[in-house]
């Protein structure tokens, strides 16, 4: 069973998120902020994380340039998923090293696509 | 009195204007040798020996005729303001420093008119020194009743020349630069000039109160004795005009008598000094003229049928009555008159002799390779040694050539030689088109005119009748008889030369000016001096001057006279005032008068010009081209203050375009910042709602319980965007001012209570303790809705912000006079001391932007805001004294 990661602040948007990838046979890991998945990675290396940008505390960009420092998470592919939807947001984040960039409102079905051409 | 003693005497008074003169030069004293009276009483150089002993003899001689010299001058006195005025100001903008350098000037720098003015002025003024010397030793004759002693060596009175010339050196020459303040010198005079007047009130008062009884009983008695009448009226019409040329001349005198150019223009501090002098001089010269004639009238009496020289009246009266102390007063008055004239006169004769006579012709050329010690030395030293052969000179004069004549006629001859630069000098300041060979022509032509109506005559003997030159004229011809010339017989000797001197002179001038043209820097002169106030602030801009010329070159020179530190401190001023940058390596007209001026006070005009010109290469330019150049540069001057104000004034402008700009730019970046905001605000909601629609539609199996909560979220989100749509539209409403306040008088305390009961569930539920200080009822006008809109943002950030634990709110009421303070403190975290200010601006967004706030989308605070404005109210925040924020805003009571 593929493990995954939902990192977002919005409780609404983490209950759909939670409940289409649990429905798709996806282990789901939740954190309301880049600090919460931080702490999560410790201990589990999801094969894939669903990242937003705006959070408190700790941002999306920095949660993702922490994961590029740790060599356990290098396999871990990286989605972000954000309202941010400008052409220079979405640059920053490639170039970070995310592997696919959604904008917010997004299609469900898209982005468990997306996940599953990534990681199966 | 014993000769020793009042050597002694003399000493001693000299010693006493020494200290006065040093005094003066002293910084901490320039408060007193700078100031109107100082400058006026200075003025009074113009009485000489020649008034305090002269006067009274031409008064007892031949009556009222000594008046003249007094009436002409006070005549004029009132036209300083305008004419004294403009050459002081032209004296002082190109440094010069004597009557031969503002000649020379205005006529083109020309070398040769300088020299010719300066020799004009030794030639009236060296027999006059001597007259001054005369006077000296005569008086001191008397006083002692000694006589002359034949030899020279053993005459005590060479002994006073000697001294005085000795004085006059040492103090004359304490700057190199001539056009500089002589501050002790000039003190000294005015002292001298008090202390004359007063010994002369003295002895007019000691005659006529105390010898006679009053100027009645001198009338009385005088109107007894023969031609008493004739001598004490003007006479026939002959006589008039007698009066009127010998007024004239006076009145050229006062302004063209070196020591009158002196001490009126170069000493002159300040042009308001002339408001003073203008009446305290003429005040002076009727004081000294109440006594004059009661003192040679009264003597004539005294001394009635004895052969006196009517000159010593002053002194042979008391001597007569054994009054000693008085008549060494008196003799010490006369003494200051001619050291006074003595010393400045030698001062400006020996300046113009260095300056436009010996330097331009003999010493330029060593100065010019010599360093500046060396060069400051010498021209030092050549004035210092002018100064002092010019008394010995003089008074070599006196002895050798004994001066027959009174007192009073040979000043008047001095007059008659200085008054033929008249018309150059008064054509420099009215007429444009005098010219260099005009002035010099006519100042030869009234010269010899002069010598042939005046000086031959005067050398033969006045009244020789066997002289056949006199008696029957040059070639027997009787239009050509010197003192009647073209049969102009009824004139006096003086009136008579003075008349024909003159007009030979003037129109001489005026037929040379207007027929030969003169080249354009007499031109270029000529419209600097009469129109000097135009260029008073900048007047190196009406110098026209076209060449090549280089900046070192320039510097070159004035190194050599000025030296390194002045040198620069000059160049640093002119690179300030003209805005010029000081690597400029070619130099323009105005750096070139600008130097041109420097050197002036030093080496006089002429030598200036040409030793700048010899560094620089300069290119003719025609007569209508200065006239262009100057009438472009009068534009200039005048566009220039204009564009200068217009270029101000768009800098000004500028700038605030500048800032509004930035403003604009700031507020372009935070309206994107909003946006972004804003539109990632209400992308979230709707990225919930389109979330759980998708589940709902494409998910048949879906539990009802789930279902149930996708679409509970669905509403709550739906809501949430309303929301957020009503505050977008609230703050926009507040910000255009669309939206009017509902001003009602409410109990802000039931106020409070109405806000905080909605919110009692979440405070509750935080578990947090809310206490309200103050209990006491305010009534205050505000609109109640809005202020509850302001309260509930407060205390929910509150909420939000207190920790989970013991949290703590408290809202606190001050009264303020004039308003009231409302505190909402929590204890939580506390604000970021830089967002402070920020944090109520509706485009705020922390310094990381991804990094989300609590508040959600801060239009909340930003909108708190713009209804306690509308109040007239301020609201801030800052981290109160435990921890957490304090969020305070005002009413007005």
């Amino acid at each position: 069973m593929k493990k995954i990661l939902l990192v977002d602040d919005e409780p609404n948007i983490i209950m759909s998120l939670e409940y289409t990838f649990k429905k798709n046979n996806y282990e789901v890991f939740i954190a309301r902020d880049g600090q919460e998945a931080l702490e999560i990675l410790k201990t589990q290396i999801p094969d894939a994380i669903i990242l937003d940008i705006m959070m408190p505390n700790v941002d999306g960009y920095a949660t993702l340039e922490h994961i590029k420092k740790n060599d356990a998470l290098q396999e871990c592919k990286v989605i972000f998923l954000s309202a941010k939807n400008k052409e220079s947001d979405i640059q920053k984040g490639l170039n970070l090293g995310a592997s696919a960039y959604l904008t917010k409102p997004f299609s469900l079905k898209k982005l468990v696509d997306q996940v599953k051409e990534l990681i199966e | 009195m014993n000769s020793i003693v009042l050597i002694f005497i003399l000493l001693l008074y000299l010693t006493f204007l020494f200290f006065i003169a040093h005094w003066a030069e002293k910084k901490e004293n320039l408060r007193w040798a700078n100031n109107p009276y100082v400058y006026s009483l200075s003025l009074a150089v113009y009485c000489t020996a020649w008034t305090y002993y002269g006067s009274i003899g031409v008064a007892a001689n031949s009556g009222l005729n000594y008046l003249t010299i007094y009436i002409g001058p006070i005549i004029i006195i009132p036209a300083w303001i305008i004419i004294l005025r403009k050459i002081i100001r032209i004296s002082r903008l190109n440094n010069v420093s004597s009557i031969a350098d503002f000649i020379s000037l205005r006529y083109g720098n020309s070398r040769f008119l300088g020299a010719l003015v300066t020799l004009i002025c030794l030639a009236a003024i060296l027999p006059y020194i001597a007259l001054q010397l005369k006077a000296i030793s005569e008086t001191f004759h008397v006083v002692t009743k000694t006589s002359e002693n034949s030899l020279i060596i053993l005459d005590t009175t060479t002994y006073v020349a000697v001294a005085l010339a000795l004085f006059a050196s040492y103090y004359g020459t304490k700057y190199v630069d001539a056009s500089e303040k002589r501050k002790g010198i000039i003190t000294a005079v005015a002292m001298e000039s008090t202390l004359k007047l007063l010994f002369f009130v003295l002895i007019g008062l000691y005659v006529t109160y105390v010898v006679y009884d009053g100027y009645g009983d001198i009338y009385q008695k005088a109107s007894l004795l023969e031609h008493f009448h004739e001598k004490n009226t003007i006479g026939s019409i002959e006589n008039g005009m007698n009066w009127f040329f010998l007024c004239m001349l006076s009145l050229f005198a006062i302004f063209l008598l070196p020591r009158q150019f002196h001490v009126s223009v170069v000493e002159n501090n300040r042009e308001r000094h002339i408001k003073t002098a203008l009446w305290l001089f003429p005040l002076y010269l009727f004081i000294f003229n109440l006594f004059v004639f009661p003192i040679a009238w009264g003597g004539n009496v005294l001394f009635f049928g004895e052969a006196k020289n009517a000159d010593t009246f002053s002194l042979l009266i008391p001597q007569f009555y054994d009054n000693t102390f008085l008549t060494v007063l008196v003799f010490l008055g006369g003494f200051s008159a001619a050291i006074s004239m003595i010393i400045v006169s030698s001062i400006s004769l020996s300046t113009m002799l260095s300056n436009n006579l010996l330097i331009p012709y003999t010493f330029l050329g060593k100065l010019k390779n010599e360093a500046q010690e060396i060069n400051n030395k010498k021209i030092v030293n050549i004035r210092k040694v002018g100064i002092f052969l010019l008394i010995i000179i003089a008074y070599l004069i006196y002895r050798f050539f004994a001066l027959d004549y009174s007192l009073g006629s040979i000043g008047l001859v001095s007059f008659v030689i200085i008054g033929q630069l008249a018309p150059s000098f008064f054509g420099a300041l009215f007429w444009r088109r005098g010219s260099s060979l005009g002035a010099k022509s006519g100042i030869i032509m009234g010269f010899l005119v002069c010598l042939y109506t005046l000086l031959i005559p005067y050398a033969y003997g006045l009244t020789n009748t066997t002289n056949t030159f006199i008696a029957s004229g040059l070639f027997n011809s009787d239009l050509l008889k010197p003192l009647a010339l073209f049969g102009l017989d009824y004139l006096s000797p003086i009136a008579h030369a003075f008349f024909w001197s003159m007009l030979f002179n003037t129109m001489t001038y005026f037929a040379v000016s207007v027929s030969f043209k003169g080249n354009y820097r007499e031109r270029n002169y000529a419209e600097m001096y009469i129109d000097i106030d135009k260029y008073s602030t900048n007047h190196e801009n009406a110098f026209v001057w076209r060449g090549t010329a280089y900046t070192r070159d320039i510097e070159k020179v004035l190194l050599k006279f000025l030296g390194e530190d002045r040198t620069q401190r000059a160049m640093a001023i002119f690179n300030t005032k003209y805005n010029v940058d000081k690597n400029q390596e070619m130099a323009d007209a105005r750096l070139v008068k600008f130097a041109e001026n420097l050197l002036t006070g030093h080496i006089g005009t002429a030598s200036a010009k040409i030793l700048i010109s010899s560094v620089v290469k300069e290119e003719k330019i025609t007569l209508p081209e200065v006239l262009k150049i100057l009438e472009e540069s009068n534009e200039t001057i005048l566009i220039n203050k204009k564009l200068t104000e217009t270029s101000n004034e768009l800098k000004k402008i500028t700038n605030q375009l500048q800032k509004a700009n930035e403003n604009l730019v700031i507020k372009d970046k935070q309206k994107d910042d909003f946006l972004d905001t804003v539109t990632h605000e209400l992308r979230t909601p709707i990225t919930a709602i389109r979330a759980a629609s998708e589940i709902l539609i494409d998910d048949d199996e879906i539990p009802e319980d789930i279902k149930k909560q996708f679409l509970t979220n669905i509403i709550s989100e739906s809501d949430r965007l309303n929301r957020l749509i009503d505050k977008i539209l609230d703050l926009e409403k507040l910000e255009t001012g669309k939206q009017k306040l509902n001003l009602t008088l409410n109990d802000f305390h039931q106020t409070l209570l109405k806000t905080i009961e909605p919110l009692q569930q979440l405070i509750k539920n935080k578990n947090i303790s809310i206490a309200i200080e103050n209990n006491k009822p305010i009534n205050l006008r505000y609109d109640e809705d809005r202020i509850i809109q302001v309260v509930t943002n407060l205390l929910s950030n509150a909420i939000k912000f207190c920790p989970d634990k013991d949290g703590k709110i408290k809202i606190k009421i001050i009264d303020r006079e004039q308003f009231y303070e409302i505190h909402v403190m929590d204890n939580g975290k506390g604000i970021d001391e830089k967002d402070a200010e920020m944090i109520f601006d509706k485009f705020y967004q922390s310094d990381n932007q991804n990094i989300k706030k609590p508040q959600g989308s801060g239009l909340g605070l930003a909108i708190c805001k713009q209804i306690i404005e509308l109040h007239q109210g301020k609201i801030w925040v800052k981290n109160n004294d435990i921890t957490g924020a304090c969020f305070t805003f005002t009413l007005l009571k």
